[in-house]
């Protein structure tokens, strides 16, 4: 029964380790301590900024409400990708530079799908249907393009010197960018502008009773929040994009921790030759995890393309380079991580400059001087673990 | 004592000087020798490959094409053939400087026809200089290439200079659409910040309101790669909303522009670009949000006598489609160009041989007065600028109820050239 009533402070949150702490304290170097004066630094900058944006009072509840509204959007398409990252990771302890390139793949082979579908009529007809249609192409291609990748170009290998896979990456992902362009032509292709009706029992006043278009429609919203009327545009389709991608993410989850594959999937991270002896089969479950990831990759292009309509080439060298860090900052190798870290680099980008008065163009910047900033203070990422010898 | 040593060394300084000047006198840029049966071979760099630029560097590849063809078909120059070398010098800084450093090591080049984004000239043209080649651009326009405080001895262009553009877009908002205040956005490149600057001077000077950033005094910027402005867009409208926003960039980041801008709640205020959107590219990808969109526009058809009708229905007959950009016009003059200066400076000997004085060749260029071009008459200048400016036109995204949407001339009245 005492135990129902613990004595207030005696017990500390369980992620303070207070014996890790004290030994941590006994071994601190100078380079320790210039690490961390860089890090106070930083954070004493940050606030200052703030404070300094607010005393000039040009920066609105209004400003900070869309523009997190414009990070969930951002920060979902780079979870979903920093996923395929993470898992990789997890598994092979290789980072598949050519990610960003696979969620290229899905997004530009949906294209050709949608735009035959938009030229036949189909997708203003049965447009739930169609877009259905085109998620499901656009994730098999990207699980096609990342399973032969792995196949011929990283399987061979996988007994290299950990370096050889990630110039073999490097190399793939140039490959795969020039391919494209060298069969498709280096135009921009444009995804329709698609108009998805829902619920017009809910907003008959919208869309001439049509109910709320769900990928295209902008409305206006107004209400008040402390005092201050706010004006917002939102296109609900942001909150599509984040609801599957939560969803997605969700079932990943369930994949990882609850079925036999992700349980082979998790004996394996933890020792490719162990689990082999378990008669795990060890070259399935990596294929499968590149499958997986690049599912995920895929969908993130649709929704991607959805939202921003240009494909080219190129388009997946920054989402992924950007989905990377996030997959980091999270602590690569670690699902809830990767996810968590693309929302914050997401909103980062979105809210950050403006709420410390710094130019838009900076967004790069600061978004990864946050990366370091993190990095100083947990160098395994946020969720991440330390890997043991063997595994790092 | 100390005040007669400070003097003596001015006298030595002076007289350095003096010494320097006469040595730039007696430069010598060396001579380009093409044997008797030889093309004479002229080099093309523009962005052939690359999602949103390759249109307009292929619309200038045809433009050169149909000059080499031209010339060959009437006995070249001087007797030779002329022949193109294309490269792909991409729409970037390191992209210019790698085909300009792959350029000045073939030495039977006679001299070079481009680069076409103003990042690629401003890297190329520092490698050009010392190597002598000359070099017209058909599509740079950034006011700091001629700029006469850091001039280049071998840039040259058929390009208008931002400096004539800038001013007929804030005439054309000011003064026809009657905007009064106008916010300008950059996408970090030379072109981009060079334009918005001309712009910004400009429509201040017509007694416009030029809103900035409040944080930096300056206006706003993007990044070449961008997907997402929506956060840059809700910063311009906190600090304005301006009746107009004037985009310095291309198609790509422009067209994103032009949709985002609706998120900032910002779907009326004018949306305007120069000719760096002013392809098919923007067209496509901004859809219906660039309904109603600005650009400026080369616009030869508008420059009496110039031929420039016949050219187009040739360029269809050739390639099979309408014009994609702005600048094949250009090209084509800019080769016409090279062409009309080697056959005035070049030396055909007892053997056959001709020879090219490149430092005559690029005196010759600068001479020309009065060359009729396509794109109106072309006369330089010390600094290399050519282009008359003569065809500047405002062009408006149409978007008609059936049919395809494209830009159409709204703003006919030609500008004066500097």
């Amino acid at each position: 029964m005492n135990d129902a009533q613990p004595q207030p402070g005696s017990r500390l949150p369980a992620f303070i380790n207070v014996r890790a702490l004290e030994r941590r304290w006994r071994r601190l170097s100078v380079t320790d301590l210039v690490v961390w004066g860089i890090g106070v630094v930083l954070l004493l900058f940050v606030f200052w900024r703030i404070v300094l944006t607010f005393g000039q009072g040009a920066y609105t509840l209004e400003s900070f409400i869309k523009n997190v509204i414009f990070g969930l959007a951002q920060g979902s398409i780079y979870a979903l990708i920093a996923l395929g990252y993470t898992l990789v990771y997890g598994i092979l302890f290789m980072i598949n530079f050519a990610h960003g390139e696979v969620f290229m793949s899905g997004t530009y082979i949906g294209f050709f799908v949608i735009a035959a579908m938009e030229e036949s009529g189909f997708l203003a007809e049965q447009t739930l249907l169609a877009l259905l249609i085109v998620f499901a192409v656009g994730m098999l291609s990207s699980m096609a393009v990342a399973v032969t990748l792995e196949r011929i170009a990283y399987r061979p290998l996988r007994k290299a010197p950990r370096l050889v896979p990630l110039i073999t990456a490097i190399g793939a992902s140039i490959f795969l960018q020039q391919a494209f362009r060298g069969l498709f032509g280096s135009s921009t292709k444009v995804y329709p502008h698609v108009h998805l009706y829902a619920l017009p029992q809910l907003f008959p006043q919208l869309e001439d009773g049509k109910g709320m278009d769900l990928i295209s429609g902008k409305y206006d919203v107004q209400f008040a929040l402390l005092g201050n009327d706010v004006n917002l545009v939102v296109q609900p389709f942001i909150f599509v994009i984040f609801i599957v991608a939560l969803l997605m993410m969700a079932g990943l989850y369930w994949y990882v921790q609850r079925t036999k594959a992700g349980k082979a999937m998790r004996a394996v991270a933890e020792d490719k030759d162990t689990a082999a002896l378990m008669g795990i089969n060890v070259d399935r479950v990596i294929v499968n995890t590149f499958a997986v990831g690049a599912a995920l990759a895929g969908a993130a292009g649709v929704l991607f393309a959805l939202y921003t309509y240009q494909v080219t080439h190129t388009m997946g060298f920054i989402p992924g380079l950007k989905a990377f860090t996030a997959a980091v900052l999270g602590g690569i190798g670690n699902i809830p991580g990767a996810m968590f870290g693309g929302f914050a680099l997401g909103f980062t980008e979105s809210v950050a400059p403006g709420l410390l008065s710094i130019p838009h163009q900076l967004k790069d910047v600061v978004a990864f001087s946050m990366l370091v900033l993190i990095l100083i203070f947990r160098p395994t990422g946020i969720f991440g673990e330390v890997l043991s010898e063997k595994k790092a | 004592m100390r005040k007669a040593l400070h003097l003596l060394i001015l006298a030595a300084m002076c007289l350095m000087l003096v010494g320097t000047a006469a040595a730039q006198e007696e430069e010598d840029w060396g001579t380009v020798t093409v044997a008797a049966g030889d093309p004479v071979r002229i080099g093309f760099a523009a962005a052939l490959s690359g999602a949103g630029v390759d249109v307009l560097g292929i619309d200038e590849l045809r433009g050169a094409e149909l000059a080499v063809a031209d010339l060959n078909a009437e006995d070249g120059i001087l007797g030779f053939t002329v022949e193109l070398v294309p490269e792909d010098s991409m729409c970037s800084a390191d992209g210019g400087a790698t085909v300009a450093n792959k350029f000045v090591s073939d030495e039977s080049l006679v001299a070079i026809v481009g680069h076409m984004c103003s990042s690629a000239c401003n890297a190329a043209k520092d490698i050009y200089a010392p190597a002598g080649y000359t070099m017209v651009s058909p599509s740079c326009t950034a006011v700091a290439l001629t700029d006469p405080n850091a001039p280049s001895p071998v840039f040259n262009r058929t390009a208008w200079n931002d400096r004539v553009q800038a001013p007929a877009a804030a005439e054309f908002l000011y003064s026809v659409l009657g905007i009064t205040s106008v916010a300008t956005i950059h996408d970090g490149s030379p072109y981009g910040e060079g334009l918005v600057k001309a712009m910004e001077d400009a429509f201040f000077a017509l007694g416009g309101d030029v809103i900035v950033d409040p944080e930096t005094g300056e206006g706003w910027a993007i990044n070449v790669g961008d997907t997402d402005m929506r956060a840059t867009l809700q910063a311009i409208a906190d600090a304005g909303p301006p009746g107009a926003i004037y985009f310095g960039g291309f198609p790509a980041e422009g067209a994103f522009l032009a949709q985002q801008r609706a998120d900032a709640g910002m779907a009326e205020v004018v949306f305007m670009g120069a000719d760096g959107i002013n392809a098919t590219a923007y067209v496509d990808a901004a859809g219906e949000a660039g309904c109603g969109s600005y650009a400026s526009a080369a616009n030869p058809a508008s420059v009496e006598g110039g031929g420039y009708e016949a050219f187009v229905e040739r360029y269809v007959e050739e390639y099979g489609e309408e014009p994609t950009a702005p600048f094949h016009a250009h090209a084509y003059d800019a080769l016409m160009l090279i062409a009309a200066a080697v056959e005035e400076v070049g030396e055909v000997d007892a053997d056959g041989n001709l020879t090219v004085d490149r430092l005559a060749l690029r005196d010759a260029i600068r001479a020309t007065e009065d060359f009729e071009g396509l794109t109106g008459a072309l006369t330089c200048d010390e600094y290399g600028d050519c282009g008359s400016g003569a065809d500047i036109t405002v062009v408006e995204m149409m978007c008609p109820e059936d049919g395809e949407p494209g830009f159409e001339i709204v703003w006919p009245e030609a500008t004066e050239g500097e």
